[in-house]
């Protein structure tokens, strides 16, 4: 029995028998890091010390017959959550120094419950990407090809919990930041409702956008994920009081009465034909369970992509303002402060952060605000109608999650807006606030995972989880490990 | 040309970002079709239509006015790059 390639409840199990303690298990992951890391270079900041003070805190617990639902469980967070005391980079060089002060709510749920945290995960800077490979520290190679992107911003997390490296990681999601790495690197990842999850110390890239949610090796695990990290937070005030369900609970339940609507415009030109062939099958197998499919239409899919590359980067261009060198991170010098914060984010942001916070900048701008920014916000409305429409029609959504697989490294960097247009299955979720699950479906005869979306009405992951389970129990894909 | 190299240059200002001539070149490409595509937007007609602002449906997050734990002085000045025992310390304002 290999300890790093359990799931998150098999490793419970043995923990509540004591045949293991949390102090072995985390052992066995840190190996396993050891071992595997310099090949799959998931981590900005691996935290051995740190794990093992918590495994051993946890095994208290635990003795006590106490600890929350993730108490001894080894995982990674990625780097853009503030964890207290250990540094918080969000894949930018102009963070390179910070060490929070305090502990994002859902870390200190996580810390308090007995977690275990073994390491930051890599990222694209500031969360910006599709492929982590704007990572100022490194970026992390895909644990079934190691030529290939993880997908991203949350490629780190996706590709450790992949590689075993941890057995589940916190991501963000924001266009597609959980699902799209979730998929390329053959994980579960879900990005909750907007407003489920706290975004209280999640640094912050666009403010209506962001969400944290759980990559995990499964569905029954990312369920238990969500039990332990859900929840009203009264630091943030987007944050929802609305009681969490035990996400757990009906997930074995078969899917008669559920209805899948399948949008054609997600299955236009340019999809990939492997990616479609598994989906459909995917699809096949929702039916084998008991559910009832039918075409469905959100007719301004297309227009997604423009709408979200102006409003994610107007809230950036917002958001990064506060990076100036004056009470955090790096500070280049300046004989006055004008300069000191030209000189400071000049040098400390990367090219894709500096391209974003432009076209934010000058959507906001006096003259255009209303051409671009208002505007997008207003094909927005109509994007959240289509999905409110849809849901009067349906219970889920199923589609592929990306038009293509995973690519190879450095292909799609010099043309960014190439980039943008691969988000288009994923960012529509974030604008309408809609809750989106990444389930592995399948692999493309190269050996690349391909993932299934699916999307619901806000507050229904359980409806999310339970046909991702279905689907899960017909394919025999769990038990299928890279070999690293 | 939706942008010019002028332009870019402004809105770095706006930004506080210093762009050298090769980087304003690159840029200004780049925003060029990224600004283009957006023309893609017109295509709608929007009369009418609220701007979204919120996703959920959101009230103003209140709370009493009741002073908490915050972060004391010395963690709150923890990460400065350059602070006295009180301050961060910056170059001159004006």
């Amino acid at each position: 029995m290999k300890i790093h390639e359990l799931t998150i409840r098999g490793l419970k199990e043995l923990l509540a028998s004591r045949e293991i303690s949390a102090v072995e298990a985390t052992r066995a992951v840190l190996e396993r890091i050891d071992a595997v890391e310099d090949k799959v270079r998931a981590f900005i900041t691996i935290t051995p010390e740190l794990a093992l003070e918590q495994a051993a805190a946890a095994d208290g617990m635990l003795k006590a017959g106490q600890g929350g639902e993730l108490c001894g469980i080894p995982l990674s967070i990625k780097d853009v959550l503030c964890t207290k005391g250990v540094r918080t980079t969000c894949g930018s060089r102009i963070l390179e120094p910070f060490v929070p002060p305090y502990d994002a709510t859902v870390v200190a749920g996580l810390r308090g419950g007995g977690a275990v945290f073994v390491g930051k995960a890599a990222m694209d800077e500031f969360a910006m990407g599709s492929t982590s490979e704007t990572c100022a520290y490194g970026i992390p190679r895909n644990p079934w090809n190691p030529e290939y992107i993880c997908g991203g911003s949350s490629g780190g997390s996706a590709a450790a919990v992949a590689a075993g490296e941890g057995l589940a990681s916190l991501g963000s999601d924001t266009g597609g930041s959980i699902r799209q790495p979730a998929s390329h690197c053959g994980v579960v990842g879900l990005k909750p409702t907007y407003g489920r999850v706290s975004r209280y110390g999640l640094v912050a890239f666009a403010s209506s956008l962001d969400q944290v949610g759980p990559l995990t090796r499964d569905v029954a695990d990312c369920a238990l994920v969500m039990n332990a990290i859900c929840g009203y937070d009264p630091k943030d005030s987007t944050s929802i009081n609305r009681a969490v369900p035990d996400y757990t609970a009906a997930l074995t339940e078969g899917l008669q009465g559920l209805t899948v609507g399948i949008p054609r415009e997600y299955f236009a030109a340019g999809l990939d034909p492997e990616v479609e062939q598994a989906v459909l099958r995917g699809i096949d197998l929702l039916r084998e369970a008991g559910a009832v499919t039918r075409e469905i239409s959100l007719p301004h899919t297309d227009y997604g992509v423009a709408v979200y590359y102006l409003v994610a980067p107007a809230e950036a261009s917002s958001n990064l303002a506060r990076y100036d060198g004056v009470k955090y991170g790096f500070r280049d010098s300046g004989k006055e402060l004008a300069e000191m914060y030209r000189n400071t984010r000049s040098k400390g942001f990367g090219d894709e952060v500096k391209r974003r916070i432009l076209i934010g900048t000058y959507a906001l701008s006096s003259g255009y605000y209303d051409a671009y920014y208002k505007k997008a916000s207003q094909v927005r409305t109509l994007i959240k109608e289509d999905f409110q429409k849809a849901f009067d029609l349906c219970d889920v959504i199923a589609s592929p999650v990306s038009p293509t697989p995973a690519w190879r490294l450095g292909e799609k960097l010099d043309d960014p807006l190439s980039l943008y247009l691969s988000d288009i299955l994923t960012l529509s979720a974030n604008l309408a606030g809609i809750p989106g699950i990444s389930v592995p479906c399948g692999f493309t005869r190269s050996g690349l995972p391909v993932g299934l979306q699916m999307q619901a009405a806000h507050f229904q992951e359980e409806q999310l989880l339970r046909a991702a389970y279905n689907l899960e129990q017909r394919l025999d894909i769990v038990g299928k490990k890279p070999q690293i | 040309m939706k942008i010019s190299p002028e332009e870019v240059k402004y809105v770095a200002r706006l930004a506080h970002l210093d762009l050298d001539n090769e980087e304003v070149q690159a840029m200004t490409e780049k925003l060029d079709s990224i600004l283009s595509y957006f023309e893609k937007l017109n295509e709608l007609d929007t009369t009418g239509v609220p701007p979204a602002t919120h996703t959920i449906d959101t009230r103003n997050a209140f709370r009493d006015d009741v002073t908490g734990v915050s972060l004391n002085q010395r963690e709150a000045l923890a990460n400065g790059p350059l602070c006295n025992e009180e301050a961060f310390v910056v170059p001159r304002v004006i």
